[in-house]
This record gives structure tokens, C-alpha cells and sequence, in this order.
């Protein structure tokens, strides 16, 4: 046990001790409610008002946060526990080295997500006492659940933190295993919270009354259930290595030295290469939970896509392909700390070409806002070329594009500054382009198709796009990963020398999709409409009316500023421990990344 | 010439050409809420692609820098001190100037159904049910003729005899009504929301659709159950749409 487990920080122990606080307090506030509820249901009001915002704007600002912090708990160890592994096997002490610091940023986050879900509670309890009672009704089994995983979680997680240094060397897989059992905890947590919310969503397991039939299971996997474990699991990685990244930016841009420059800069590349990852995938859970929600009940399907909400989609999509862009050229503008990469400039415009033309595809509204004059001269709503571009064969054919673009920015960032030594590379190379061709000809080939059939069969055929696409990018990869193992290189990675706005585009990322977050809770609540839960317990408050998209995009404005600030307080806070303790910091600290090795991800 | 080179001025044609390509080459116009979205990706995609490597950056920036400090440019400086507050006065001038026009307005064409109506008195579901006049195929073409009669009778003037949305009176409403060969109409949706549309009409849409401004009728009271049925199986017949069918849940 060496000097960091020791010294360390005061800030993050301290708070630990304050995430258990909060929960027993809120384990208490709970049971308190219990028996009220028994003796006076009748006698209780629906609702309480809470003063000056109301109570919506209070649950919703509230429940955001909670997500937020909740979303980034979750995710960063995930990530954290591969990057450990790959540390663990390769020997690589920059990436303990890594992962250790993801892991520290977590722990700096944990009670503040304990805290704003307890303060969700208290909203719940005593704003919404007959939703919560109604809840409880059908879930209470599953609090218990809850807690009992909280406490897992937060135990394994305080053994994982800080026994790195103790379980290390021999003893390492010890270690690896308890940041296997945090992530297995972690994602049963939110299983959980998240049977409550798609419940909301899509009731299953109860009556026309709302009484439970069954056990709590058929109120637990209902509908939506399994679709949005999987978006948010993903989305939370993404959500994860975007906040990561921008934390490395901010640590990037204060830097005083060569040497500290180098380690952020690695590690905002990392952070947003986890990012971009799980982000490729994101769209096809995005449509699985789409169609499941119109499985579900039709009516709902149609609100959410194109009801009111329609112009919401418009706004998801120009996040997303701010979010396509901007990745992508902070790997273009990576590419400049690598000696070798010059070879590839000359892909950067048609890339870009193919981006700017999706988006802008993607971004077609389905619905215009128009003026009676440009109705007029369009003679309809409707446009005849733009229609054509509205529609979901050609945003679904798009956004493949899309991703098969980023992908092979990805492939050529990673052969920057590689020349592969093998005798088959001319075959190995024309296997890989003719990989990319076909992925796009089958990509529009159904895109294009998809307008000649009723729209039962084009939804299947955005699952052959998506195999398509999917089947390019593995046998690209187990083709790239053999043919440059053990390649000449032709420089170093010169880490910390990129451009600093390449940093700025890291926390620009970092605040487009905690927005995006913000927007698609919005969306996921706004389809109950005027239900607390669908078709059950109908909202009866004032605030039943489901509030304009300027005011939410308002909403979700304040509430992102907040969280950051809170973020930035958080890591602020840590890195004050951190100063303190430099001078005795045992743990092997900096890993030496300028002249690191030129073999990265 | 080499400021034909430069970044700068080519990042200036870029934006140029497509501002004068959505504006003019798009037929008929595409709205201006549509090119405002588009410009603003390309300028998003311009700025990229000047900054995407520093060579490139500094390129970009130059021109700006030196019109900014160069003693020389000082004539050009004067230039923009004029012509900026200019322009940007002109515009303020057209943000606030009053035009004699509705300001554009999203309309939600196709708002959430309800899950049942009453359509004189009886209950009639409208989520998963079908034309029930499909079951019976040999009358098929009866009901299709007795649908196109009452399309004739009702409906033409403002639908159109192509049903292109183009009648008689159209040009009068906004919202214009709808056009059936439009893709984005009855062909993605089932026909028992067309039934609830054209039962209730615009004083039947849901709350959260206000404001509502159509002058769709409701012909519950005009038309049968069974004569609207008749009519959607024209609209898709004439029009060789399919209708949108029901997803089986698992
Ligand atoms: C007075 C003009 C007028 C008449 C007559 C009229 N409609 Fe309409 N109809 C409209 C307008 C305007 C709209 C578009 C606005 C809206 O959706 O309410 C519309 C919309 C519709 C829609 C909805 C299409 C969609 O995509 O949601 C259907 C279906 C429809 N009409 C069918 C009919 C039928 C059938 C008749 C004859 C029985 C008819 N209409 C008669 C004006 C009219
Ligand atoms: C490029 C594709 C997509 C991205 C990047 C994306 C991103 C996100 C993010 C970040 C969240 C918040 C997750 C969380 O709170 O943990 C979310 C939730 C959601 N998404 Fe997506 N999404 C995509 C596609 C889609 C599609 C296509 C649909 C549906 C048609 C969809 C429907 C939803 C819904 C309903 C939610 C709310 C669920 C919740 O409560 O978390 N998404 N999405």
C-alpha cells in the first residue's frame, strides 16, 4: 500500500462518506412514506405545489441532473475496466495509469448522483404522493433491489478505487475482477431504475386498472424495457468518453508542461475514441426502441415521430451531425501529430463531402415550417425533392453513409504513421476498399428501393443496411489488424502537439450530447403526454399540458449549464487532492507519452 | 492569380455557390426555413475544412489578420467599417419591418389518433383496425366505383380531380388540402386513421395541434360508415398507394 492510498484526497473519501449519508436518508424518507400511505391514501392530496418553478419544472430539472451524473457513473467504468484490461495484458503501465484516472473521476461523481437521487425522492414523495403511491404499489418489491444493488455497487467500487495499488502485480486479476463485478452492478442498477421509467412508457403486467396481475416481472419487461436498457447502456458509454475527453481538454489546456500536454492529450484521444465507438452503434438501438414504442401502441409511434414532436427530431438530428462532424475532425486534426500522415490529407475533403451531405440529408424536416407564400409556390406542404429527402429510407441510408465515413476515418488514423511490411497488403488493401464500395452500394441500393415498397417492408430493410455496414466494418478490421501488426513506422506519435482548438471541439462534443440527453428525455417523457403512466394514471396536475419544444429546449439549456458547473466544481475539487499530494505520489504517475509507442488503440 | 488560391476566398466561393444553388436551384423554391438549416451546415463543413490542418488555418486567417492591422489595407478597413453596420442595420431592418404575411408557422400534419371514436353514437376502434369492405374482394370494385361517386360529390373541390390536392378552392386555404399522390399522406398511414380524419375532420384534431387552422370538414354527419370506408378505398385505388398495415406486436 503506497502513497496513494493513503493521501488519498480528502475531497473524495469525504464525499463517499456523504453519498451514504444521503442514501440512508433517503432509505429513511422511504420507509417513513410507507405507512402514510397505507392510513391516509384517501385523506392525502394528488399533488403539492412547489414553490416559485412548480413541481414539473422542479422533478424534470432534478431528474435530468440525477441522469446526468447517474449516466456518467455508469459509463466511465465500463470503459475503464476494458482500458485496465488491455493495461493487465499488454503491461502497459499508461494504461493502469488511465484507467485509474477515469475510475478517480467516477468516484469524485458518486455522491452527487446519490444526493440528486434522493433529492428526486423527496420531490416524488411529497410533490406526487399519489404517483409515488401508485408506483410503489407496482414496484416495491424492486426498491429493495435497488438498495441492496446500491450498496454492492458502492462497496465493490470503494474496494476497486483503493486497492489499485494493493492488488496489483500477481494479484492483478483479483482486481480486474472487482471492476468486472462495479460494471455488473452498475448495469443492474440501471435495469432497474430503468423498469420504473419504461413502465411509465408502455405499462405491462397490470389490468385496465392498473392493478398488478402477475408478479412485478410483467411490469418490469414490458415493452420498452429491453430496448432502453440497451440505447441508454450505450448511450452512457458514449456519454462517458465524451465527459472524459473533455475533462483531458480542460487538463490539456491548463497544462504547464510538454510532458502534461502529451498525457491529456492521450487521454481526450482515448476518451473519444470510447466515445465514437459505442456511438456507431447508437442509431441502430435508437430505431430498435423506436419501433418498439410503436409496437407498443400505435398512437404513441405517431406522436413521437410525427406529431408534435416532429420538429424535436429535426433538432436530435442536427446534434447528431454536429456530433458526426466534429469527431471526425478532431481525428483529422489528430492526424497532424503523426509523421507519415500527410499520405492521407487528400481524403479529408471527399469525407468531408460525403458528411456535409448526409447531415444535411438527416436533417431534412418531414415537415416544413413554411409561410402561406412558399405553400403557395410549392403548390402543397409538401416538396417534391425535399419530401423525397424527409423520409426515413433516405436518413436511414444517410446516417449508414455516415457512420462507413467516420469508420474509415478511423482506418486511416490508425495507419497514419504505419507501412505495413506483408506481401499481400495490395490484396489485403483492394479486399478492404471493395469492402467499403459494396457496404455503400447495398447501403443505397436499399435506401433507394425502400421507396417502391409500403413502408411494413422498408423498415425491414434498414436491418440489411445496418448488417451491411456492420459486416464491412469487422472484416475491415480483421484485415487492418494483421496486416499492420508489427509494420514500419514512420515516426512517432508526437502526443501533445495538436492544436488546441482540437480541444475546444472535445468539450464542444462533451456539451452537444449531455444536450442531446437532455432533449431525448424530454422526448421520452413528452409522449406519455397528459399520463403520469400511459393509459393508467392520467396527470391531472395543472402541469399536465406537455410543454412547447422552446421551453424545453430552455429547460434543457439551464439544466446542462448547471450540470457542468457542477462537473467542473467536482473535478476542480479533485484536482486540489491531487495538488497536494504530488510531491509524495507513489503510484507510477506520467506515464511518458512523448516518446510513448507509436502503436495506439 | 493567387487570391484565387487562397483559402480564404475559396471558402468564400464555397458558401457563394451553395447559397446561390438552394436558393435558385432547387424547383419549385424550397423554403427559407430549410436553406437557413442548409447554409448553416455548409458553413459548419467550410470552417472545417479551412481549419482541418494548420498549413490550411493559417492560409484561412491571413487575409483577415492583414486587413485587420496591415497599414497598407487601411482603405479596405474603412471599407468594411461602413458597409458592416450597413448590412447589419439592413438586416435588423428586415427582422422588425412589418410584412403583410402569416409568419411561417409548423404545422403537425400528422398529429397522434385517438385510440377509439364515437362516430354517431357508436364506439369505433381506430388503433389496429382495417377497411372492413377488403374481406369481401368480389364486391371490391362496387365499393371503389360507389367511392369514387362520393369523392366526385364531396371532396374534389378542394382535393382535386387528380387528387393532387389541387381543386377548385384550394388555392384559398391554409393549410392547402392535402394532395393523396403526395407519399407522405395516406400512403404512410393506416386506413383506419384516414376513417378518424375524415369522421372528425379539423374540428375533430387533438389539443395538441392548436392552432388549427384547416378547413377539413367532418362528414360524420353527411356521409356513412360505410360510404367512408367506400371513399378511402378509392383514395388509395385512384392513387395506387397501399395502404400503411398494422405491425403485429410479438
Ligand atoms: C373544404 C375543403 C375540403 C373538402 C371539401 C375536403 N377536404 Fe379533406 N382536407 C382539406 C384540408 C385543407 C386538409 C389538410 C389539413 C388537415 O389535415 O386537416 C384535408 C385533409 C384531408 C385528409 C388528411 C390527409 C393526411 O395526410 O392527414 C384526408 C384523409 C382528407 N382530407 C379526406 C377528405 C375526403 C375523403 C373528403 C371528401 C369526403 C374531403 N377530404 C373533403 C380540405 C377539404
Ligand atoms: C444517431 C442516433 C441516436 C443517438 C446518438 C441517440 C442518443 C440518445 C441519448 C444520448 C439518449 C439519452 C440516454 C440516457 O438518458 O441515458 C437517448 C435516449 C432516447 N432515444 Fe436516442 N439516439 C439516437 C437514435 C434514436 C432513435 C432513432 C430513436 C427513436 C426513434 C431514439 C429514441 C430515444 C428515446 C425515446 C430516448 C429516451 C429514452 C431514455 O429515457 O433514455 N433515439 N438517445
Amino acid at each position: 500500500m503506497k502513497a496513494r492510498t493513503s493521501s488519498s484526497s480528502l475531497a473524495t473519501r469525504g464525499s463517499f462518506h456523504c453519498a451514504w449519508l444521503v442514501f440512508c436518508a433517503a432509505a429513511l424518507a422511504l420507509a417513513a412514506t410507507l405507512p402514510a400511505e397505507a392510513q391516509e391514501a384517501a385523506r392525502d392530496p394528488a399533488y403539492r405545489a412547489f414553490p416559485l418553478i412548480g413541481s414539473r419544472l422542479a422533478v424534470w430539472a432534478v431528474a435530468q441532473l440525477h441522469l446526468n451524473f447517474a449516466a456518467f457513473i455508469l459509463g466511465v467504468p465500463i470503459f475503464a475496466l476494458i482500458i485496465e484490461i488491455i493495461g493487465w495484458r499488454t503491461g502497459e503501465p499508461r494504461y493502469d495509469w488511465l484507467s485509474h484516472e477515469f475510475v478517480k473521476l467516477t468516484f469524485a461523481a458518486f455522491s452527487t448522483t446519490a444526493l440528486l437521487g434522493a433529492a428526486l425522492l423527496f420531490l416524488f414523495v411529497g410533490y406526487y404522493p399519489r404517483f409515488w403511491t401508485y408506483m410503489t404499489s407496482i414496484f416495491f418489491p424492486t426498491y429493495w433491489v435497488y438498495a441492496l444493488l446500491f450498496f454492492a455497487e458502492t462497496f465493490t467500487v470503494y474496494l476497486w478505487y483503493y486497492g489499485w495499488d494493493w492488488l496489483a502485480g500477481p494479484r492483478k486479476w483479483i482486481h480486474v475482477g472487482l471492476g468486472v463485478l462495479s460494471n455488473l452492478f452498475g448495469t443492474a442498477i440501471l435495469f432497474v431504475a430503468n423498469s420504473w421509467v419504461t413502465f411509465m412508457i408502455s405499462p405491462g403486467g397490470v389490468d385496465e386498472s392498473g392493478a398488478l396481475k402477475g408478479s412485478v416481472w410483467g411490469a418490469i419487461n414490458n415493452f420498452t424495457w429491453m430496448p432502453i436498457n440497451i440505447h441508454r447502456l450505450i448511450a452512457n458509454i458514449v456519454f462517458g468518453g465524451t465527459i472524459a475527453a473533455a475533462y483531458a481538454a480542460f487538463r490539456f489546456l491548463a497544462a504547464k508542461t510538454d510532458e502534461e500536454r502529451a498525457r491529456y492529450d492521450w487521454m481526450g484521444y482515448i476518451g473519444n475514441f470510447v466515445a465514437l465507438a459505442a456511438f456507431i452503434v447508437l442509431p441502430f438501438a435508437g430505431y430498435w426502441l423506436g419501433r418498439e414504442i410503436y409496437a407498443f401502441n400505435q398512437t404513441m409511434g405517431i406522436t413521437m415521430m410525427g406529431g408534435f414532436m416532429s420538429w424535436l427530431w429535426i433538432i436530435q438530428a442536427i446534434l447528431i451531425g454536429i456530433l458526426f462532424l466534429g469527431s471526425n475532425y478532431y481525428l483529422w486534426l489528430g492526424m497532424e501529430r503523426i509523421p507519415g500522415s500527410e499520405r492521407y490529407r487528400k481524403y479529408v475533403p471527399p469525407m468531408l463531402i460525403v458528411l456535409t451531405l448526409g447531415f444535411m440529408v438527416w436533417a431534412t424536416p418531414r415537415s416544413l415550417v413554411l409561410t402561406l407564400d412558399e405553400a403557395r409556390a410549392m403548390g402543397g406542404t409538401h416538396h417534391p425533392l425535399l419530401g423525397v429527402l424527409g423520409v426515413m429510407s433516405a436518413k436511414n441510408t444517410v446516417v449508414n453513409l455516415m457512420i462507413l465515413t467516420t469508420f474509415l476515418s478511423f482506418v486511416l488514423y490508425r495507419r497514419a504513421n504505419r507501412v505495413s511490411t506483408r506481401g499481400w497488403v495490395g490484396t489485403g488493401m483492394a479486399v478492404q476498399w471493395a469492402a467499403f464500395g459494396v457496404a455503400a452500394a447495398i447501403v443505397v441500393f436499399y435506401g433507394v428501393y425502400g421507396y417502391f415498397v409500403e413502408s411494413i417492408v422498408r423498415i425491414g430493410f434498414s436491418v440489411y443496411q445496418v448488417l451491411a455496414v456492420l459486416a464491412a466494418i469487422v472484416l475491415v478490421m480483421a484485415i487492418d489488424i494483421p496486416m499492420f501488426r508489427g509494420a514500419r513506422s514512420t515516426g512517432r506519435i508526437r502526443w501533445g502537439t495538436i492544436a488546441p482548438r482540437s480541444q475546444y471541439v472535445l468539450i464542444l462534443l462533451a456539451v452537444t450530447f449531455t444536450w442531446l440527453m437532455g432533449l431525448m428525455g424530454f422526448a421520452r417523457s413528452g409522449i406519455r403526454q397528459h399520463w403520469h403512466v400511459y393509459g393508467i394514471l392520467r396527470d391531472t396536475s395543472p402541469e399536465a399540458v406537455t410543454p412547447a419544444l422552446g421551453y424545453a429546449a430552455n429547460v434543457i439549456t439551464v439544466v446542462t449549464i448547471v450540470f457542468f458547473a457542477l462537473v467542473m466544481f467536482i473535478f476542480w475539487l479533485g484536482g486540489l487532492g491531487e495538488k497536494g499530494r504530488t510531491a509524495t505520489h507513489g503510484h507510477a504517475p506520467a506515464p511518458m507519452l512523448a516518446g510513448g509507442s507509436d502503436a495506439d488503440a | 492569380m493567387s487570391f484565387l488560391r487562397s483559402r480564404f476566398f475559396q471558402a468564400v466561393v464555397v458558401l457563394v455557390v451553395s447559397f446561390v444553388v438552394l436558393r435558385w436551384g432547387i424547383r419549385p423554391p424550397a423554403p427559407w426555413s430549410v436553406i437557413q438549416l442548409y447554409m448553416f451546415v455548409v458553413l459548419m463543413a467550410v470552417l472545417i475544412y479551412v481549419s482541418a490542418d494548420s498549413d490550411s488555418w493559417r492560409a484561412f486567417v491571413r487575409p483577415i489578420r492583414s486587413t485587420l492591422v496591415d497599414p497598407d489595407r487601411r482603405h479596405v478597413r474603412g471599407a468594411f467599417l461602413v458597409a458592416l453596420p450597413l448590412l447589419l442595420g439592413y438586416y435588423a431592418y428586415t427582422q422588425a419591418a412589418a410584412r403583410p404575411q402569416a409568419p411561417p408557422e409548423l404545422r403537425a400534419v400528422h398529429p397522434a389518433p385517438p385510440a377509439s371514436i364515437r362516430f354517431r353514437g357508436k364506439e369505433i376502434n381506430i388503433s389496429g383496425v382495417d377497411n372492413p369492405l377488403r374481406k369481401d374482394g368480389a364486391a371490391l370494385r362496387k365499393h371503389v366505383a360507389a367511392g369514387a361517386a362520393t369523392y366526385v360529390r364531396n371532396c374534389m373541390y378542394c382535393h382535386g380531380d387528380n387528387l393532387d390536392g389541387k381543386g377548385h378552392f384550394a388555392s384559398g386555404f391554409n393549410p392547402p388540402p392535402a394532395n393523396f399522390q403526395d407519399p407522405g399522406t395516406i400512403a404512410m398511414l393506416q386506413e383506419a386513421y384516414l376513417f378518424w380524419r375524415i369522421a372528425k375532420g379539423a374540428p375533430g384534431l387533438p389539443k395538441e395541434s392548436t392552432p388549427w387552422n384547416s378547413v377539413m370538414p367532418a362528414w360524420e354527419d353527411r356521409l356513412t360508415e360505410e360510404q367512408i370506408w367506400q371513399v378511402i378505398l378509392y383514395l388509395y385505388d385512384a392513387t395506387g398507394q397501399q395502404p400503411r398495415r398494422w405491425e403485429t406486436a410479438h
